[in-house]
This record gives C-alpha cells, sequence and structure tokens, in this order.
C-alpha cells in the first residue's frame, strides 16, 4: 500500500489524463452529494448539532476506556460475545475461529470501511470461502475486483456503461439494459446468497456504550439481510464508534444522513439489541469485535487525535476539489480525500503516508462540512510539518525554502533579488529549474511588472505631498 | 490613525498596479496610508508547505516592521489571513513573539473588509456603471478570513453587474507550492473552473495567488477574458466620484 501512496502524484495526473470518464463521473457524483448536503444542512441548526456531535465525540475520547468497558458489559448482558483485536491478524484469526466452529462458507457482508482496513474479504476468499458483497456500489467494484473509491458511494468512479459491461459479463443482463433492470438482477443474485450464506459480516455506524446497541444506517436493505438472515452475525466496530447515550443516537443519526447523502435519516437504520431471543428472526450468534488499528495510539497524539472523531460520512470528499479531479483509486489507500491525507499518517507513519498531505490546496471547504468539525485543514498543516521535520520533501525543497527564507528576512536582500528578476527575466522561464518547468508546462510564465511596487513608492509619496501641499 | 499597507510580495512583483491602486484609493477615502519599508513576505508559502522554522523567521521579520501601527490593511486574502489566523497559532506558548502576534492579528484586514468594516464606506462612486464582471472568492478570503460579500458589494454599489458563475467558490487549484507539486491536478482544478467562465469583461479577485495561476492558464488555452486585481476595479470605482475626494471621511 505505502508504494502506491507515493505515487499519488503520479496516480492522479494520469487519471486526469487518461481517463477523463472517470472525473467526469466523480466531479458529477460529489457535487450532486454536496448539494444535497448543504440543502440538507440548511434545513436544521446544523452548527448547534455540529457543536453537540463534537461535544459528545471529544467527551468519549476522553473517556473511551471506561466506555468500552460499559459497552462490553452491556453487549454481553444482551446476549453478544465481545472479542478485541489490536489489528488484522487479531481479526483474522477471531474470523478463522468462528468459521471454524460454525462451518461456514457462504459469507454476505454489509458495507464497511473497517473491514477494508482489515482485508477481510482477501482473508475470506484466501481459506476457500464464497465472500459477497451487498451493497449494490461494493457488489460493483466486487465484481471489477477493484477497492472503493469513495466512503459512501464506492462505486461513483464506474459510468453506467461500465457498469453494463461488468454485469453482461457476470450476470448475463443484456449491454443495454436499463439501471432498474441491472439492480433487479443483482437483486435476484444477491437473495440467493442471503439465503444460503451462515454468516454476515457488518461494520456499525454507533455502538451505544449505555445499552451496547448496534446502530447501521442504509438505503437498501442490505444491511437488514446481511444481519438478521444468516445463522451468525459478525460486527466489526472500530473503537471510536462508540456513542455514550442512546439520545446521542438522536442527533447523531441525522447529522450523519445529512452530511454523507443529504436525507433527513437513512431509508433504514437498525437497531441491533443483541442476537435472536423469542424472535422468529436474527442470527443465533453475535459477535462484536472492538478493533483498534492504531486508534489508541492516535488518540494519544495530543497534536493529531481529532480524526479520530470521524463519523465516515464522506462529506469532506464531496467538497474537495481534489478528490473530485481524481476520486479515490489514485490516494492508494483504503481512506481517501481529506479524511484520508490526516488518517493514512496514524496508520502508516508519517513516511508511509507522503505524500498524501500534500494532495490539497488547504482551500477549507472540508473543515466547513465536517459534520463533527475535524479541524481538517489545521491536521494537513501538522502532518506536512511533520514531514519536514522528518526530512520527507522534494529533493531541492529545504535549500529552496531556506534561500528565499534568507531573501525575505533582510529586506535588502528582497530588493536585490527583485532587481535581478528584472534584469534577467528570463529566469522565470528557465526550463533547467524543476519548479519553474513544472509551472510552465502547463501554464503561461509569469510576467514580473515592470517596476516594483516599493519603487514606485516614492512617486506616490509626490503625488500626495502635490495634492496637499 | 497610522495605517500600514502590506502589499505583499506577490502584489510587489506581478501586480504592483494594484498597489498603486489600494495607495489612490485609500488616501481618496481619507486614510493616510504608510509603507514601511522594511516589508517582504509574510511567510505563508513556507508555513503552508510544513517549513515552520523557516516561516516563523519572515514572521518575526514581519511582527517587526509593522509594529506599532493601528491597522495593517493587505490587498490580498491570503496573506491576511496568514497574519489574521495562523502568525498567532505560529507564535502559540513563544512569550513576547505570541504577544506580538495576537496583536499584529487584530489589527490585520484585507483591503475590501478594511473599506467596509472599519471605514464603514459601502459606496466609492460610480465609476463601475455598466461593467460585467466575474468575482473570483480566493478560499483563505471567504473560509479563513470570512471576507464574503465586502468585494461583491463594493463592486456592485459602483455599478457593477457581477456575472452568475456556478463556480465562483471553487478553488481554482493554485495552493501555493501545490500548484508545482501536483502541477496536473493543479490545472485540472482551474480548468473546472474556467469552463464554467461566463462572458466577462475581467475576472476580479482580491488574491494574487489565484490571480497568477489562472491568469497563466487562460493564457495557454487562449482564453481572452482580462485578469484584474479588485484594488484597481475599486481605484476604478472610485474615480467615478471624482478622484482623490476625501469628502469629510478622514479618520483621526
Amino acid at each position: 500500500m505505502p508504494e502506491r501512496i507515493k505515487d499519488f502524484p503520479r496516480a492522479s495526473a494520469s487519471l486526469i489524463e487518461d481517463h477523463p470518464e472517470v472525473r467526469e463521473a466523480v466531479y458529477r457524483a460529489t457535487l450532486h452529494f454536496d448539494q444535497n448536503r448543504a440543502k440538507a444542512y440548511a434545513e436544521v441548526p446544523v452548527e448547534a448539532w455540529r457543536d453537540y456531535a463534537r461535544d459528545v465525540k471529544a467527551h468519549l475520547l476522553s473517556r473511551l476506556a471506561d466506555y468500552l468497558e460499559k459497552a462490553e458489559a452491556r453487549l454481553k448482558e444482551n446476549g453478544a460475545e465481545v472479542l478485541w483485536a489490536d489489528g488484522p491478524e487479531d481479526a483474522h484469526r477471531i474470523l478463522a475461529e468462528i468459521v471454524e466452529r460454525h462451518g461456514v462458507r457462504r459469507v454476505v457482508k454489509a458495507k464497511s470501511m473497517l473491514t477494508e482496513e482489515l482485508g477481510v474479504n482477501a482473508f475470506l476468499e484466501a481459506r476457500g470461502l464464497e465472500v459477497y458483497e451487498t451493497d449494490l456500489g461494493e457488489f460493483i467494484i466486487q465484481l471489477a475486483k477493484e477497492p472503493p473509491s469513495h466512503i459512501v458511494g464506492p462505486a461513483i468512479h464506474k459510468s453506467l456503461d461500465q457498469v453494463r459491461r461488468l454485469f453482461h459479463e457476470h450476470l448475463g443482463t443484456p449491454t443495454d439494459a436499463e439501471p432498474e433492470a441491472l439492480a433487479k438482477a443483482a437483486r435476484a443474485f444477491l437473495r440467493e446468497r442471503f439465503l444460503t450464506a451462515e454468516l454476515g459480516i457488518s461494520g456499525a455506524n454507533f455502538l451505544v456504550a449505555e445499552t451496547g446497541t448496534i446502530a447501521l444506517v442504509e438505503n437498501e436493505g442490505n444491511i437488514r439481510l446481511t444481519t438478521s438472515v444468516p445463522r451468525v452475525h459478525v460486527a466489526f466496530v472500530g473503537i471510536e464508534k462508540l456513542l455514550p447515550r442512546f439520545d446521542d443516537l438522536a442527533v447523531f443519526l441525522q447529522l450523519l444522513a445529512r452530511a454523507a447523502t443529504g436525507q433527513p435519516i437513512g431509508t433504514f437504520v437498525s437497531l441491533i439489541q443483541g442476537p435472536k431471543k423469542d424472535d422468529p428472526d436474527g442470527p443465533e450468534a453475535l459477535y462484536v469485535v472492538l478493533v483498534d488499528n492504531g486508534r489508541t495510539a492516535a488518540l494519544a497524539d495530543d497534536e493529531a487525535w481529532e480524526v479520530l472523531r470521524c463519523i465516515r460520512c464522506g462529506a469532506c470528499l464531496n467538497v474537495c476539489p481534489v478528490y473530485r479531479q481524481v476520486g479515490g483509486h489514485p490516494y492508494g489507500f483504503v481512506y481517501s480525500g481529506p479524511i484520508g491525507e490526516i488518517l493514512a499518517p496514524h496508520f502508516l507513519g508519517v513516511e508511509g503516508a507522503y505524500p498524501l498531505y500534500n494532495a490539497s490546496t488547504l482551500c477549507g471547504a472540508c473543515g466547513e462540512v465536517c459534520p463533527v468539525r475535524i479541524p481538517i485543514p489545521k491536521l494537513i498543516l501538522t502532518w506536512r510539518h511533520r514531514a519536514v521535520d522528518s526530512g520527507l520533501t522534494a529533493p531541492a525543497e529545504p535549500q529552496l525554502i531556506r534561500a528565499y527564507t534568507e531573501t525575505m528576512r533582510r529586506p535588502a536582500a528582497y530588493r536585490l533579488a527583485s532587481k535581478a528578476l528584472r534584469l534577467l527575466p528570463s529566469a522565470l522561464a528557465s526550463e533547467r529549474l524543476p519548479v519553474v518547468r513544472a509551472w510552465t508546462r502547463y501554464r503561461a510564465g509569469l510576467t514580473p511588472s515592470p517596476r516594483p511596487f516599493h519603487e514606485l513608492w516614492e512617486e506616490l509619496e509626490d503625488e500626495r505631498k502635490n495634492a496637499n501641499p | 490613525m497610522r495605517v500600514a499597507l502590506f502589499v505583499t510580495c506577490l502584489v510587489d512583483q506581478f501586480f504592483a498596479q494594484a498597489g498603486v491602486a489600494s495607495v489612490r484609493l485609500l488616501r481618496s477615502l481619507g486614510v493616510d496610508v504608510e509603507f514601511p519599508r522594511g516589508q517582504t513576505c509574510c511567510g505563508q508559502p513556507a508555513f503552508n508547505a510544513g517549513h515552520w522554522d523557516e516561516a516563523r523567521a519572515m514572521a518575526l521579520h514581519t511582527l517587526e516592521v509593522f509594529e506599532g501601527y493601528d491597522y495593517v490593511v493587505l490587498p490580498s486574502g491570503s496573506c491576511a489571513s496568514m497574519l489574521r489566523v495562523h502568525y498567532p497559532e505560529l507564535f502559540k506558548g513563544r512569550g513576547p513573539a505570541s504577544r506580538k502576534a495576537m496583536a499584529l492579528s487584530a489589527r490585520t484586514y484585507e483591503l475590501s473588509q478594511f473599506i467596509v468594516r472599519v471605514l464603514g464606506v459601502e459606496e466609492l462612486g460610480q465609476g463601475l456603471a455598466g461593467r460585467r464582471l466575474a468575482y473570483h472568492y480566493g478560499c483563505h478570503a471567504l473560509r479563513e478570513l470570512g471576507v464574503e460579500d465586502e468585494p461583491v458589494r463594493l463592486l456592485k454599489n459602483a455599478g457593477a453587474e457581477i456575472v452568475p458563475w456556478a463556480e465562483d467558490r471553487e478553488c481554482c487549484g493554485f495552493g501555493g507550492l501545490f500548484s508545482v507539486k501536483m502541477p496536473v491536478v493543479s490545472v485540472a482544478m482551474a480548468d473546472r473552473k474556467l469552463d464554467g467562465l461566463p462572458e466577462a469583461e475581467a475576472l476580479v479577485s482580491t488574491d494574487a495567488g489565484c490571480l497568477m495561476h489562472l491568469v497563466g492558464r487562460m493564457a495557454r488555452r487562449g482564453i481572452g477574458v482580462p485578469v484584474r486585481h479588485l484594488a484597481e476595479l475599486l481605484w476604478e470605482a472610485r474615480q467615478g466620484q471624482g478622484a482623490g475626494q476625501t469628502e469629510g471621511m478622514r479618520h483621526a
């Protein structure tokens, strides 16, 4: 993964230059999401909700250990088995045991970014199990053998024609099938898998510590089936997904839906309170796997912990002008866009995540829409600063920055440089300098004003004296 | 009232006439603006690229140059935001420098913001009657500094028509060193913005960085709309009123 991350500048450029259809699909989808978000935000006292959500998450994270203990106790009282995973290895071991214990051969999955983090599909498939993603977008990219390109809309980079070709190849639909027909074909295919799978795997949008309630939000009903039809349900929950109180859901469920898709609330909200008891439906066994995977370390990072407030709504991706041009794949990491830029270094270290946090103009749009008020631009700056401290820069960058600083600290040096610029105007067009090359390859060269302002000041002073003699 | 012009290095070097226009405009509004000679660059490019020690060195120089003024006015949203928002962060917990940074932060204004909020002037003149302008909202002015409709209000009140532009608040893709570190993404952003540019007599903004990048891309693509700094337009607005008039708005 880190190798692909290092490749961001080239991968993003090649996407723009060679795949205009992806750029177009991503741009349209994100614009649509963001316009809906803006409308949905405007309907409610969203600034107060965002304050509330920020404060609740901040409180939770300030006493996370206590809330985790509480959640574990409640989950057990509800009849769930609670397991703890430090990282992918633990998660895989736990899954292997569950698969063994329950004789699982077929798995249906609800969309979950955490399972992407943990590489769950690849692990299960390597053990010979059949794994089916049941969210339509996830199903599409599973057929295409691609990772998700967006937290909420994993297949937004795909055009209708690409989906038609995929479905034709895998499900035998006509090459000109309408979207409704495609959805119907997926539904028929997946319905059979829901009914025969022994195991359903999901993530969790929230886990209420007070009641041990797992909250899942969706629009397709596939999560409800995944978590209730198979005999066994495993929910992977990032430890930052907790909420202290059941009442907190009132704000978080609405805020998440408004931020993510502009809906007042998800079409389906499942509140899972344990395995089947006297009910006719539901799994016989519920396992809740509480996953750390770098989160405890992130929490201990005084300057960069706030990213843990993230509720994975994708609003920052939708509004990000960089993400809009390239989609999620060039980032080369599970999480892309602004939130990916500040999550990646917690998972991979400042070096492993380089140069993702440079993929931003610091335009600030992400910080403006984040439902839990993560100061994303500030955290991007923090990681850039750490990168420089660790010597992670372009080859000549430190020398250039030092020369520029020494010039700017001395007004005489600055004025001399200003004169030199006009005596040697070709300096700004010198293709030998990579910086200049990067500018002039795509833009006309810079032309300095004939005389800089500071040389015109004396004349402006004369103008003043003449006006007020 | 002592008012200093921080012309910014980009305006000094590439948009010198915007500096001239800023001075004439402020004088016409009764502000006897000074130009502290030691000024250079606020250090923003270094800061945004993560080189905070170097940014601090430049910021210390700037703190010194602008000490003792009641207001510091910049024909730039982005540089004003560097002084207003980021200097205090850069010097947090650093004793006297921190106090100086806080003091400068509170006295810093982008040009149109200074005119509207400090001088309380919204009518500059009618010098832009009938002009059709496209306005680019620079991100730092808009989101960090909270400059939103001041530039457009001043332009409109001077008779200009601001043409509707769906992408007017979209980032242009400049982003300081981002423009050369990831140039293809940078110009893709500019293109997205420019593709929707309506017919206009000029594209106007209060940020020289954005303008440099946009004008460079427009020239490469053969888009003929002239690019103008806000200060020049505001001075033209004023001239319709008769240049140099002070109209009793002199602040003591």
